[in-house]
């Protein structure tokens, strides 16, 4: 909300200069959002009175006239179509430079001497639009400096006000905080009751008083169409960031921003029966002032005439019965509509409103009254007219309770860890408003009609300490129970994947955990029920099945910004299973692209290929242990290139997926590199135990190498898990060493080279055992794969 | 026949000329070996008078040493000679960069969010987590946000069809623990959090840590301090904090914390303030027996001030040539 600081020390004046008080402002919780100064640069800008005005002898559109300010009198050339004899505007004498840059000199326009210029609220930064010369009021005093007459510079502040803080959207409600916080006085709202002078007023029925406790209102017949409203009144407003629109409009908007309370004036010549605030009927429409029409939800109060509705209840009025510029007869409503009929109702339209804003967080239920009868004192002050008796229908006991909390003097020192005095507690509740009655314990606390944020005891400590300040709280460190707590060897932490993943140079990316359907799609082979309802955009829509779409678009784009080798990993969450029961699984993904390592002098440059991310893979497997009972089974994976995938698996549990991205996908992606690709699901594959340490032996171990020629579909991990076990207790370790295909071997053979490491724990091996291993192993890979020795 | 004294001047003068160990040691042999000149002489003592043998015998042992002595320095010399020569050969040019894997580094958000963890965890805290993919009781209501309240207004919450959706902020995981292990408790809450805005200022996906103490006797004194240290410890530097009122529906009091930065400019940098009873209640502690207070920072708002970061959206861009400055 905006608001003036001239209009604020109108009802609040503490001896603090504008940056205190805006310091203040925001150490009330009434934070500060920004200072604008309105009307800075107006040095030199005085008030002028047009003596005479005749045409420019060389200009259609142009007029002389003659102008003082208070001195001689001068011509000045003007252009404005408003100017006339008589009338009081702003005069800028050359020498000046105007807010809008633009430096005033003493000039000739068509051979006409301009000795300054009469100036425009636009030119003077006092507006957004103008039609025409800036007209002041009769009775601004000629050469008294503009400034002066309009109470500038003046700084307006933007408060970021909080939802629990309704009171706080007005002037009156920002002075009382500033009054409580400062000790201040504040000059108490001082509205006048208009008498009536004439008898009629609008028939008002309230049939459900529960909607609509408090109902003010009052007829004003025979006002001045064609009044203005005051240079005053309408520069309140454009501090405050309104336009002036007509007397009435502006009017209600004055006392809203003024006491908080929204009005709405109607044009009383066109509603038709008596007002009659209620739910709305199945299906009933209304077209609002902005000409839109609304279909209103049942739970939604309008205001209805005998016509139907003619409004929505504290959100906006209508079209049919809106005042204009002909309008004569004026009836003013201030009504209280309770929260719970407020609540998320505009925005179900797509609406806010400064009057939608101001009941659901909370209107004065005690203001009705006087907001109609301010309203009333202006609009006969600026456009006459005669003002009937004011209706003001009120049931009681639907008007919200303020029943009285229980405040404990233990209890506010316990939470806040402060001793406040009993004269500060009182000091503090009682200028915001509120009353207390002390008894044995602390008080019995009751909240003002305007405050509905005070309900329990820990509102009223926050008041306390809000208003004491947050400063006189001292910084204490608690004691807390410290037991010791485990360090768990069952699952490896995540933060050591990362130092590893880090250490084997690859980098880490945060990507998005929505992505567009189609890169998700090859991870969910039957889609994703995880789809957001109002995505920020189509790109951005489905929880990802996968790390590695993202991931993969992330590596790329850096190939596009011509990065050669990329290396990406990413740990965060998957997201599976139905929009009732979903599953979230913590993964680790990583891509690589371009040369294993990276360029170096002494070696050759060698693209990266699956088994450089199988090594990386691995390393983190074997994190959690010896990775022995993890296998890799090949597998077809829409992402993924046939023949160069597999799944990872421990236990019979898939845990993760390791291969080429699939040419296509990458295409797709407009990457144009092979990318090799893993992902993990973290919490199986990191699944660890203590170690169990094994006796080392102090004996001698013998290598044997045989070299067998096999089918070339035999997979390596077959061919080695056979040789471990032909001689299992003493085989320490089998390796493969070479394969190799190529002329000397039939075509669709291999000849794979394996080392056995043989040792037994409790004596040295003779070449014999050694001999015999091997012979055994060479006997097993014969039964099982047919293998031969090779030569 | 030549005078001793002769030979062994001839034999030094040998040992001096061999260029290698090959020809010292052909020196060697040709002096001392078993036909050796010098062994000749010895093998000739037999012709001598025997009176005259003791004598002659030991001139000839001590031309022996002499000769042999300066073969062994000489060898020394050659062989360290030879191992200079060596290493000389060996000798690289230490200034060209070493060999294999580079190193990768930590994104700037997780190395944030690493050391907030380390810092809290050192003094005794416990981290938990919890889904994202929330309902909106945990989101919500239980941290005392009914429907209709306008402060759901400022989440912008991205909702699921059937009316699950991304949890906006970490404070979920305070009544997911509190329902769980009850009070006392003492937690962190480390996570991904998401909101429907996207502009220069606001990524849908951020990260959030969520800081939770409930126990006996905990005060906004205790807030104020152990938010004071962790400002001191994440950046290391003494620091100026400034309590501001606030409103959050889950505490009371509430408020936001700012940091006196460069310029005499306050930053806010988080959020906090006293569990609300209702949110106590609504996770089953009793609230006259326990007080406790609450906290929650964006991680990435303490990244950009650690690490000069000036545009909230790198972050997300991965983009190697930004990931590669945080090593």
């Amino acid at each position: 909300m905006k608001i003036a600081e001239s209009w604020l020390r109108e009802w609040v004046d503490p001896d603090l200069d504008s940056e205190a008080l805006g310091h203040q402002l925001t150490m009330l919780g009434l934070e500060v959002d920004g200072v604008d100064t309105e009307g800075a640069g107006l040095d030199g800008v005085v008030v002028a009175e047009v003596l005479g005005v005749r045409k420019h002898p060389d200009a259609d559109r142009l007029t002389v006239c003659k102008v003082s300010a208070g001195g001689e009198e001068i011509d000045v050339v003007c252009g404005a179509p408003n100017v006339t004899t008589g009338m009081k505007s702003p005069l800028a004498v050359p020498g000046i430079t105007l807010p809008n840059g633009v430096r005033l000199r003493k000039s000739k326009i068509r051979g006409i001497v301009s000795n300054g210029m009469l100036c425009s609220a636009v030119e003077l930064g006092l507006g957004e639009e103008s039609d025409g010369i800036l007209e002041l009021p009769d009775d601004a005093p000629a050469g008294m400096p503009l400034t002066e007459y309009l109470g500038l510079p003046d700084r307006v502040f933007d408060l970021d006000l909080t939802p629990n803080r309704g009171d706080c959207f007005s002037v009156l409600g920002v002075a009382r905080d500033v009054a409580a916080l400062t000790g201040s006085p504040l000059k108490p709202p001082d509205v006048a009751p208009v008498p009536a002078s004439i008898d009629d007023t609008l028939p008002v029925e309230i049939p459900l008083p529960e909607g609509c406790p408090s109902f003010a209102g009052r007829l004003i017949r025979n006002i001045d169409p064609t009044a203005r409203s005051p240079l005053w009144l309408v520069e309140r407003l454009r501090r405050s960031g309104l336009r002036g629109i007509s007397p009435v409009v502006d009017i209600t908007n004055y006392v809203m921003l003024e006491l908080g309370q929204p009005l709405h004036a109607y044009d009383a010549a066109r509603v038709q029966g008596a007002i009659r605030p209620r739910l709305a009927k199945p299906g009933e429409k209304v077209t609002l002032l902005d000409e839109k029409e609304v279909v209103v939800n049942e739970d939604t109060l309008v205001i209805a005439d005998d016509s139907g509705a003619i409004g929505l209840a504290g959100i906006m009025g209508g079209l049919s019965t809106a005042v204009s510029g002909t309008t004569t007869d004026v009836f003013f409503e201030a009504a209280f509509w309770p929260q719970a009929f407020m609540a998320g109702r505009a925005r179900s339209y797509g609406m806010h409103t400064d009057a939608s804003l101001r009941f659901e967080r909370g209107v004065d239920f005690d203001g009705q009254g006087r907001a109609v009868e301010r309203a009333t004192e202006l609009l006969l002050e600026i456009a006459g007219g005669e003002a009937g008796p004011l209706v003001h229908q009120v049931a009681e006991t639907h008007l919200p309770q303020r029943k009285p909390i229980s405040l404990r003097r233990s209890r506010v020192s316990l939470l806040l860890g402060l001793d406040v005095e009993d004269g500060v507690v009182t000091g503090v509740l009682e200028r915001l408003g509120l009353t207390l009655e002390a008894n044995e314990s602390g008080w019995e606390v009751v909240a003002p009609s305007y405050r509905f944020d005070i309900t329990s005891e820990v509102d009223l400590i926050e008041e306390i300490v809000r208003i004491h300040g947050y400063d006189s709280v001292p910084e204490t460190t608690e004691i807390a129970a410290s037991p010791l707590l485990t360090v768990t060897e069952s699952v490896v932490d995540l933060e050591t994947v990362s130092a590893t993943l880090v250490a084997r140079d690859y980098e880490e990316a945060i990507t998005y955990a929505f992505i567009d359907e189609s890169s998700n799609a090859p991870y969910a082979p039957d889609g994703s029920e995880l789809v957001l309802s109002n995505p920020i955009s189509s790109e951005m829509s489905v929880m990802r099945s996968s790390l590695l779409p993202g991931l993969v678009a992330s590596a790329s784009a850096n190939i596009a910004r011509q990065q050669d080798r990329v290396r990406l990993f990413e740990i965060g969450k998957s997201f599976h299973g139905t929009l009732e029961a979903s599953e979230e699984v913590v993964r680790i993904a990583a891509v690589s692209c371009g040369t294993a390592l990276p360029e170096q002098w002494g070696l050759r440059a060698i693209a990266v290929d699956f088994f450089d991310l199988k090594a990386d893979l691995l390393a983190l497997l074997k994190l959690a242990g010896d990775a022995s009972d993890v296998t890799f089974r090949s597998i077809e994976h829409p992402a993924l290139q046939p023949g160069q995938s597999a799944a990872i698996v421990r236990d019979d549990h898939e845990i993760g997926i390791i291969g080429k991205l699939h040419p296509q996908v990458a295409k797709q992606l407009e990457l144009k590199r092979d990318a090799f690709v893993f992902e993990l699901d973290a919490l199986q594959a990191l699944a660890s135990a203590a170690p169990v340490a094994d006796p080392v032996s102090r004996f001698p171990v013998i290598r044997r190498d045989l070299a067998v020629i096999v089918g070339e579909d035999v997979s390596g991990e077959d061919l080695v898990r056979t040789v471990a076990s032909a001689a299992p207790d003493l085989t320490r370790d089998v390796r493969i060493f070479d394969i190799y295909q190529g002329p000397g071997i039939e075509a669709g053979l291999k000849s794979v080279a394996i080392s056995l490491i043989l040792q037994e724990t409790s004596r040295t091996l003779t070449d014999n055992d050694a001999d015999a291993a091997q012979a055994a192993a060479v006997q097993k890979l014969r039964e099982t794969f047919g293998a031969e020795l090779r030569d | 026949m030549q005078a001793l004294s002769e030979l062994v001047e001839a034999a030094a003068s040998e040992i001096d000329a061999a260029g290698d160990l090959a020809a010292l040691d052909a020196v060697r042999v040709s002096y001392l070996g078993k036909k050796g000149k010098l062994t000749a002489r010895l093998k000739s003592l037999s012709q001598l008078p025997a009176e005259e043998r003791p004598a002659a015998g030991q001139e000839i042992n001590r031309a022996k040493q002499e000769v042999m002595g300066r073969i062994n320095a000489r060898r020394e010399a050659l062989e360290s000679a030879a191992l200079e020569e060596r290493l000389a050969k060996d000798a690289v040019d230490v200034t060209l960069p070493g060999r294999g894997y580079s190193i990768g580094g930590r994104h700037p958000v997780s190395r944030a969010m690493s050391r907030i963890v380390k810092i809290f965890c050192n003094a005794g805290f416990g981290v938990r987590s919890g889904p994202e993919i929330e309902d909106d009781f945990h989101n919500f209501t239980a941290l005392n946000i009914p429907e209709n309240h306008p402060a759901r207004a400022m989440h912008d919450t991205f909702y699921f069809p059937g009316g699950r959706l991304l949890r906006t902020h970490t404070s979920p995981v305070q009544i997911r623990s509190m329902v769980e292990e009850g009070a006392p408790i003492r937690i962190i809450a480390p996570g991904r959090v998401y909101r429907c805005d996207s502009d220069q200022t606001h990524t849908p996906m951020f990260h959030q840590v969520e800081g939770l103490v409930v126990d006996r006797g905990i005060s906004f004194a205790n807030l104020k301090a152990v938010l004071h240290q962790f400002v001191e410890a994440y950046f290391e530097r003494k620091a100026e904090l400034r309590f501001r009122p606030s409103y959050f529906p889950f505490t009371e009091p509430s408020a936001e914390v700012d940091v006196l930065w460069e310029e005499g400019k306050w930053l806010e940098i988080l959020g906090c303030g006293m569990v609300h009873p209702n949110v106590l209640e609504a996770a089953g502690v009793d609230p006259e027996e326990f007080t406790g207070y609450a906290f929650g920072m964006g991680i990435e708002r303490l990244a950009m001030l650690r690490y000069g970061v000036t545009d909230l959206r790198t972050f997300f861009e991965n983009d190697l040539r930004f990931l590669r400055q945080f090593r």
